[in-house]
């Protein structure tokens, strides 16, 4: 990778020299910048990519607790796990393994539906508090709030309201005449359950990048559209929406990645036991990894397989996105 | 959200006839009536907007008072939702600081990122500063590993890193959590500081040049000071990612009195009873401090990360 994109720059200057000198010259040039990054190469390649390189490796193989080394008392045993190749990959991608699909459909889902509620609820909200209005202040501090608090505590409170005997919904509905729900059991009312916590927990963060991108956008651009004659409509879809485009941009990459890979609100949500169901490729993992026997290998399995498919997002999102631009 | 509509409807009566007094007398006065027509809104629109906004605000801080008040009703008050009778009492807040290991977990939480903080953004400043600064061979790639980092779901290192942590003795340890927590926030420490670098002007590092400073003096003695506020949001940032951490910090962490916030509350909900007295206490002490200083920050926080974003 590094190379790779290392190699125009240098290729730009005289091919004649021999690499040493360009090299030298290179380092010459260059050896500020790199002393500069080298803390974080270095923690990026102990910390990240040495362990990635490990979980890649345990995906090949059929490592799980019982087959890892481990210290029992003064002892040391040793791994006796083997390598398998791809089988663990075709054995999650045929379906063999029968998690898979469900749960990638509704990692799906989740992921989707919280961004498009997270994203037309921060837009709603922030295009109503672009506006001269009084108490604007207050009304985006309260807005705000559920931004700081942390998710898990978040998680906790939703969980208490959430309960199904003494939970403040239950009693309101009961109040109205209805039958107590049971919001943390039933397979469809949790998944209902997560994504109200996740939408509540993540409007302001869009709220508040989309305000700051609102008041980016130019007041002339509106004049000019409105001394087209240009309709409320018309002013948002070629004005504002085109001027949020940067922003929006980011913030919907960024809350596709965190929401696909969201493990507090399910976790803590639903517990261990009773979320089998409503699980996404994540919690599953982690479930995988840390569970009651420990399967290693499956859970890097099924993590590479999650890294796969954002990147593979990430790149089709991006180069979109340049399409895009490009044709506009 | 008919609200939304509703408020909209009422200003393209006010901007049309905006728009035609302007198409009569000349842009002068179609600029000057504009602003006026913002603040002509009739009084059903406003009833409407003042709606929409007073009913989010109510969905966004009616948890947060929930868990005041159900911290409030002493031990089983939860189990009545609705109701007020008995009054307030503070009981549970002081068996939480008393009689649990609630302080122990709290000071834990707050020395694991700490660590974390210090460590990111030590690492990470002089990083953001030469990607926004330089351009070097690498300098793309390294861009890119950093936004893919952002990727990572827990699952890909946390095996290897619990591996690797094991057979190193660190599993349960300040130091793993610590060094676990590293790959989270560096890489996103460098791109919010990178954003943060690209808004300083880069007549200030010429100006460094001509005075005869190296690019590391330039860093320490003109850049860094300036780049205080930004260092203060990204310290915040990776502070409040490490603070409410949960995964790793299950995984890696057994002895009861090592463990951190987000792992300890859990022992507040049995299988077969909760006590969210305790827990909501907890929450209210989490959650106050923590909620503060974020409300001091988080117009930069924001700023700092679609900066970072938009202009990669």
């Amino acid at each position: 990778m590094k190379t790779a994109t290392a190699d125009p720059a240098t290729a730009a200057r005289p091919a004649r020299t021999g690499l040493l000198t360009r090299m030298k010259r290179s380092y010459d040039r260059h050896w500020y910048a790199w002393a500069m990054v080298l803390p974080v190469v270095l923690v990026i390649g102990v910390l990240i990519a040495y362990p990635l390189g490990r979980g890649v490796y345990l995906s090949f193989t059929d490592a799980n607790e019982l087959n890892v080394a481990k210290q029992l008392g003064a002892t040391e045993i040793p791994a006796t796990y083997q390598f398998v190749g791809l089988d663990n990959y075709w054995r999650v991608l045929s379906g063999a393994d029968g998690e898979f699909y469900p749960k990638l459909w509704w990692t799906v889902v989740w992921t989707v539906s919280c961004v498009v509620l997270h994203y037309t609820i921060g837009l709603a909200l922030a295009m109503l508090l672009n506006r001269r209005l009084k108490g604007r202040s207050v009304y985006r501090v309260l807005l705000i709030l559920p931004w700081a608090v942390p998710p898990f505590v978040a998680t906790y409170v939703w969980r208490m309201m959430y309960n199904s005997e003494s939970g403040i919904f239950n009693a309101v509905l009961g109040k109205l005449g209805f039958g107590p729900v049971d919001w943390l059991g039933d397979s469809l009312m949790q998944k209902v359950a997560v994504i109200g916590v996740n939408v509540w927990l993540g409007v302001p963060f869009m709220m508040v990048a989309i305000l700051g991108g609102l008041q980016a956008i130019s007041s002339e651009q509106y004049e000019a559209a409105e001394m087209d004659g240009a309709s409320p409509w018309q002013r948002f879809r070629h004005v504002t929406l085109p001027g949020l485009r940067p922003v929006s941009a980011t913030v919907i990459m960024l809350g596709t990645i965190w929401t696909f890979n969201m493990f507090p609100i399910i976790y803590l949500m639903l517990g261990e036991a009773n979320a089998l169901n409503s699980e996404i490729l994540v919690t599953y993992a982690y479930r995988l990894a840390f569970g009651s026997v420990r399967d290693y290998a499956g859970a890097a399995t099924y993590g590479i397989i999650i890294l796969s498919m954002l990147l593979v997002f990430a790149v089709f999102y991006r180069r979109l996105l340049n399409r895009q631009e490009a044709a506009r | 959200m008919s609200t939304v509509t509703e408020s909209r409807k009422d200003t393209p009566v006010a901007r049309r006839s905006a728009a035609h007094g302007a198409a009569g007398a000349g842009s002068g006065t179609g600029r000057a009536r504009k602003v006026r027509s913002r603040e002509e809104r009739s009084p059903i629109a406003s009833a409407g907007l003042h709606g929409a906004l007073v009913a989010a605000s109510l969905v966004a801080v009616f948890p947060l008072v929930y868990m005041v008040f159900i911290s409030l009703r002493g031990r089983d008050g939860w189990t009545r939702p609705t109701s007020a009778e008995g009054g307030l009492e503070i009981s549970n807040y002081t068996y939480v600081l008393t009689e649990t290991e609630f302080p122990r977990w709290f000071a834990n939480s707050l020395l694991v990122a700490a660590g974390t903080t210090v460590i990111g953004v030590f690492v990470a400043a002089s990083t953001g500063y030469a990607i926004s600064r330089m351009r070097f061979p690498g300098h793309r790639s390294l861009m890119w590993v950093l936004l893919v980092t952002q990727m990572f779901p827990v699952a890909v290192l946390i095996v290897a890193l619990y591996n690797i942590l094991g057979s190193m003795g660190l599993l349960d340890s300040y130091v793993g959590l610590i060094l676990t927590y590293c790959s989270v926030s560096v890489p996103f420490c460098a791109w919010m500081m990178k954003g943060y670098f690209d808004t300083i002007p880069h007549e200030i590092d010429e100006a460094g040049r001509v005075d005869g400073l190296t690019p590391f003096g330039t860093f320490y003695r003109l850049i860094l000071p300036l780049a205080k506020p930004g260092l203060a949001v990204t310290a915040f940032y990776s502070f409040i990612t490490a603070w409410g951490e949960v995964a790793f910090a299950r995984a890696f962490l057994s002895t009861d009195s090592m463990l951190t916030l987000s792992v300890g509350l859990q022992s507040f909900i049995g299988q077969h009873k909760a006590e969210w007295g305790y827990l909501t206490a907890c929450a209210v002490i989490i959650t106050i401090p923590a909620g503060l200083v974020f409300l001091l920050v988080q117009r930069n926080l924001v700023a700092g990360l679609t900066a970072g974003g938009t202009k990669g």
